[in-house]
């Protein structure tokens, strides 16, 4: 367990290595900074004298090195567009990315699983007939008309929901916080639906199909000839079966929900890193942009390991394997 | 066979509708077996021998259905009960074990937590009876130090051992009729002999009748009382398994045994049968058998056999209407 | 000569393809939705009510009219025009083509690479192998449309703003290409694996022909029905990539409007109550992108059930 532990530990630091490798390069090669820093009028011994004081003469792994430093202690340099510190920009809005992402990951889990058992267990009833035809539906419109889509009904046509924005926040210490308070929640609402719909009809989805193949199997066919009730035979062996590829593609989908939540946000205005990612894709903004890659690289990283431990607690081959093998999967 | 009939089949017939007709797996299949019985079915992968096993237990995979006949289980028809009512019976009352022991139990679960659900599905105890009792299953089944095993996960049993938790889940609520599909094809041969000899044991000592499904004529000479081979999903011939090894009297058992001693010429022994069983969607007109027999006669092509007395046995050949003898 | 071409024509009718397409009429709807989208799309210059980029037919005076059937809609402008009386109906139509074309050349640079890749990938083996695969496990875990915007803010760095319009198109075939090839790449490696190790590709070694002429004769015709289920749905996975990196702003300039353009530009209108501007621009993207998703699953299902 714990040799298992400390590989993919191993295996995790190398991603992130890479991810941040990637970071440093769009630094490097993109943009000259003393240019963006000072201005183009500046002589060119002031110039050469400023690349020496910023250390860009030194060798590659030496500066790959010193950004690999900077970046742990949380100091990603400064924004081209703002001249502000990236690491304190992006730490303001994450709250507001972070609590849409979960309140989008809870919707899709809590009604994409259950759906999907239903539409696994029974094919051929209208609803799950039903289900799988919104959920093509759901799969084909991109996100952004969806939103586009729940604005005109519920904010403009119905006056429901606000159609932009966090609502009132209210900050704790250096979180800011939009789910205590009504206008918040109901600011929320939107947005998470339309962040999480798509991940709810990939997760419906691939529910029913492994649901279905599961059902297939001799161990469940020798479930039905030993005599057990359907409850018996659906909920505890098929459903826990089925759990394992599950949660590896869910895992995977709940880390895309952070990256997806850049258009969410762009149609509702929402104030968080997906927002602020755009616009420095749009300015070229490569400290800003650097540094939200490494940040998702790290909720990647971060979510497979979490994937990983819970294979451990449902899968007991798994558990044996690692025990031998270290756990190559 | 003075004993009572435990499981009657009368002129079954599954059928498995698909878009380029519909095809019969089973036809016209009429066999019983008596209470604490061996019966051996035989035949080819496709003569209709497993889907037979699955129409009994009431476990034949959509679309194949049962569209004529009956099954009765000590008099009781069960062929048409209802989901709830038919899993009490199985089993309670029919008990099944499948070809692959490495597929039949659920790799998430310990054995004692699978052993255990099925007696308490079936029989009013404890939980800490169950788990006694899940124990003792497993020693009367051979395996060893049964009280730490009772905690592992199939993974941690090899292929024999898992067939032999299979066979004690098979058993764990005291079934009349086990229905073993080629329980011992997916096994090593060193491996075979021991869980046919101790199925054959457990279920002597029980008094529980088995359906043996296999295409293994050694594995039903040596274990059953009585023999049925099946072809193209008919009964060819169905009678005590001696007289049926020693006097076949259809062409296709003959050919079946391979070596025949009331064969005369030395160069057919050994001799396979020519061709294969026809596919389900181009069954022959007549007798299914006739464009491999080497007896064939006009009527074979025009008219199907229906099973016929023959000796002790039923034997579905114009070969003993004509008086022949194969 | 007839009897044979009837021969084949009654085979392929026969076939299970064929069977599986006229059972379902859903599959010959997306079918028939897809074609005429292609005709509307490519033949638009020609069919087209109007041509909403030739600016001397354009009147401000026709800006923000309705749809025909909403009272002040005109019947010369079926879908209502935008805020520049230009006309919906055509704009859709040469939208689309924009957002067609764009899908079409980044799923073919996608297959490319991929399958290149793959190839490489199965046949060298060893170091260069795992490390293909490695970076399209990574790149696996990033969503598409995440690395399209990084590399399309990269290019903006390297190019500068204007330059970067001019090679918009490029950039984002290259930028939707560059996310979808791990899937071919993956599948065609797979096979090359397979392939590799039977009795005929070994002795086509031992007589000496070349490694790589032994992939191409004998993996490609193996992986093409895969490679087509998977660039099929890849198609709509693109137009969409593509219609929301333009929505994003990061696309194609207003100049060349793609669907996702359109509706970008339409979305500020539907809070003031013109909402045929965008909604029938998406409308128009939601039904190609659905008929071409239905049109993959049924290839899936159909050339391979087990395929998932």
């Amino acid at each position: 367990m714990i040799a298992f532990i400390v590989r993919r530990l191993v295996q995790a630091a190398l991603v992130m290595l890479a991810v941040a490798f990637i970071a440093f390069a769009m630094f490097n090669f993109v943009g000259d900074p003393v240019a963006i820093i000072a201005g183009q009028d500046l002589p060119a011994e002031q110039r050469i004298q400023l690349r020496k004081d910023l250390g860009l003469d030194d060798p590659m792994p030496v500066r790959f090195a010193r950004f690999v430093g900077n970046a742990v202690q949380g100091n990603f340099g400064l924004s081209y567009r703002t001249t502000q510190p990236v690491g304190g920009m992006i730490a303001e809005r994450l709250p507001a990315t972070l609590e849409l992402s979960f309140v989008a990951a809870l919707f899709a889990l809590f009604a994409g699983i259950p759906m999907g058992v239903f539409a696994g267990l029974y094919p051929n009833s209208w609803i799950s007939r039903l289900m799988m035809t919104v959920s093509l539906i759901g799969v084909s419109l991109p996100t952004f008309l969806i939103g586009i889509l729940l604005i005109y009904i519920f904010a403009v046509l119905l006056g429901w929901l606000p159609s932009f924005g966090r609502g009132e926040v209210i900050r704790l210490g250096f979180w800011s916080t939009g789910l205590l308070t009504l206008d918040g929640l109901k600011a929320i609402i939107l947005p998470a639906i339309t962040l999480g719909l798509f991940q709810l009809t990939l997760i419906m989805r691939l529910v029913r199909a492994e649901m279905l193949e599961v059902l297939r199997t001799d161990y469940i066919k020798f479930a039905r000839a030993r005599g057990l009730s359907n409850r018996a035979v659906h909920f505890g062996h098929a459903l826990k079966n089925t759990m394992v590829p599950v949660i590896t593609i869910t895992g995977l989908q709940l880390g895309a929900i952070i990256a997806f939540a850049i258009i969410t946000e762009t149609v509702f205005s929402w104030p968080g890193v997906g927002l602020l990612f755009l616009q420095s894709v749009l300015y070229a903004d490569i400290p800003v942009m650097s540094t939200y890659l490494v940040m998702i690289g790290l909720v990647f990283v971060v979510i497979n390991l979490i994937v990983d431990m819970l294979y451990f607690v449902v899968d007991p081959r798994l558990r044996a394997q690692g025990a031998r093998a270290g756990g190559a999967k | 066979m003075g004993s009572p009939k435990l499981l009657e089949v009368r002129n079954l017939r599954v059928e498995f509708p698909t878009r380029r007709g519909t095809l019969v797996a089973v036809d016209d299949v009429s066999l019983e077996i008596a209470a604490g019985e061996v019966l051996g079915v035989v035949g080819e992968s496709g003569a209709g021998k497993s889907m037979t096993g699955a129409a009994i237990i009431g476990l034949l995979e959509p679309p194949g259905r049962i569209a004529a006949g009956e099954i009765l289980l000590e008099g009781r028809r069960i062929d048409n009960l209802p989901y709830s009512e038919m899993r009490r019976i199985r089993g309670r009352q029919i008990g099944a074990i499948f070809q692959d022991p490495l597929t039949s139990l659920n790799p998430l679960y310990r054995v004692g937590d699978q052993l255990i659900e099925t007696i308490l599905t079936h029989l009013p105890m404890s939980h800490a009876d169950a788990r006694r009792r899940a124990v003792q299953l497993l020693a009367d089944v051979g395996i060893p130090s049964p009280e730490e095993r009772v905690d592992h996960y199939p993974h941690q049993f090899s292929g024999g051992m898992r067939q032999r938790v299979v066979i004690a889940l098979a058993l764990a609520a005291e079934p009349k009729l086990i229905i073993a599909d080629e329980p011992t094809t997916a096994l090593d041969v060193s491996i075979q002999a021991q869980i046919i000899t101790l199925l054959k044991r457990l279920c002597r000592e029980h008094g529980t009748a088995v359906m043996l499904v296999t295409h293994d004529m050694g594995v039903i000479a040596e274990t059953a009382d009585r023999v049925a081979v099946m072809y193209a999903g008919r009964i060819a011939e169905i009678g005590p398994v001696q007289d049926v090894i020693k006097t076949p009297h259809h062409p296709y058992t003959s050919g079946l045994m391979g070596a025949i001693p009331s064969m005369t010429h030395k160069h057919e022994r050994l001799t396979q049968i020519d061709g294969s069983m026809p596919r389900l969607n181009a069954i022959p007109q007549g007798c299914a058998f006739n464009p491999r027999c080497p007896k064939v006669f006009d009527r074979c092509r025009v008219e199907r056999p229906e099973p016929m007395p023959a000796g002790s046995s039923e034997v579905a050949c114009w070969l003993v209407k004509e008086g022949a003898h194969v | 000569m007839m009897s044979r071409l009837a021969e084949t024509w009654r085979r392929a009718a026969d076939s299970d393809i064929w069977w599986s397409f006229t059972r379902s009429k859903l599959v010959m709807l997306s079918a028939l939705i897809t074609v005429v989208f292609f005709v509307a799309a490519y033949g638009a210059p020609l069919i087209a009510p109007h041509n909403p980029f030739d600016l001397a037919s354009l009147n401000l005076a026709d800006g923000f009219k309705p749809p025909v059937w909403v009272d002040g809609g005109e019947a010369n402008f079926l879908l209502g025009t935008d805020d520049q009386g230009r006309d919906i109906l055509s704009t859709i139509m040469y939208g689309s083509r924009t957002s067609l074309s764009v899908g079409f050349l980044a799923v073919i640079f996608a297959m490319v690479l991929g399958i290149t890749l793959g190839l490489v990938a199965g046949y060298m083996g060893g170091a260069v192998d795992a490390f293909i695969m490695r970076v399209a496990d990574v790149q696996l875990s990033f969503p598409a449309i995440l690395i399209a915007m990084l590399v399309d803010g990269v290019t903006r760095g390297l190019l500068g703003a204007d330059k970067h319009s001019e090679a918009a198109i490029t950039v984002l075939v290259v930028s939707i290409g560059l996310s979808y090839w791990v899937q071919y790449a993956r599948t065609v490696r797979g096979s090359v694996l397979v392939e590799k190790n039977k009795e005929y590709v070994q002795a086509a070694r031992v007589i000496g022909l070349p490694g790589p002429l032994i992939a191409i004769r004998h993996v490609l015709p193996n992986v093409m029905g895969p490679v087509l289920v998977i660039a099929t749905i890849n198609l709509a996975l693109a137009v969409i990539t593509e219609a929301t990196l333009s929505f994003l702003g990061v696309g194609l300039p207003p100049t060349q409007p793609s669907l996702g353009t359109l509706i970008n530009t339409g979305q500020q209108y539907l809070l003031s109550g013109e909402w045929w501007i965008t909604i029938f621009p998406g409308a128009a993207l939601a039904i190609l992108v659905l008929s071409v998703n239905l049109l993959g699953d049924w290839l899936r299902d159909a050339l391979n059930p087990r395929l998932r």
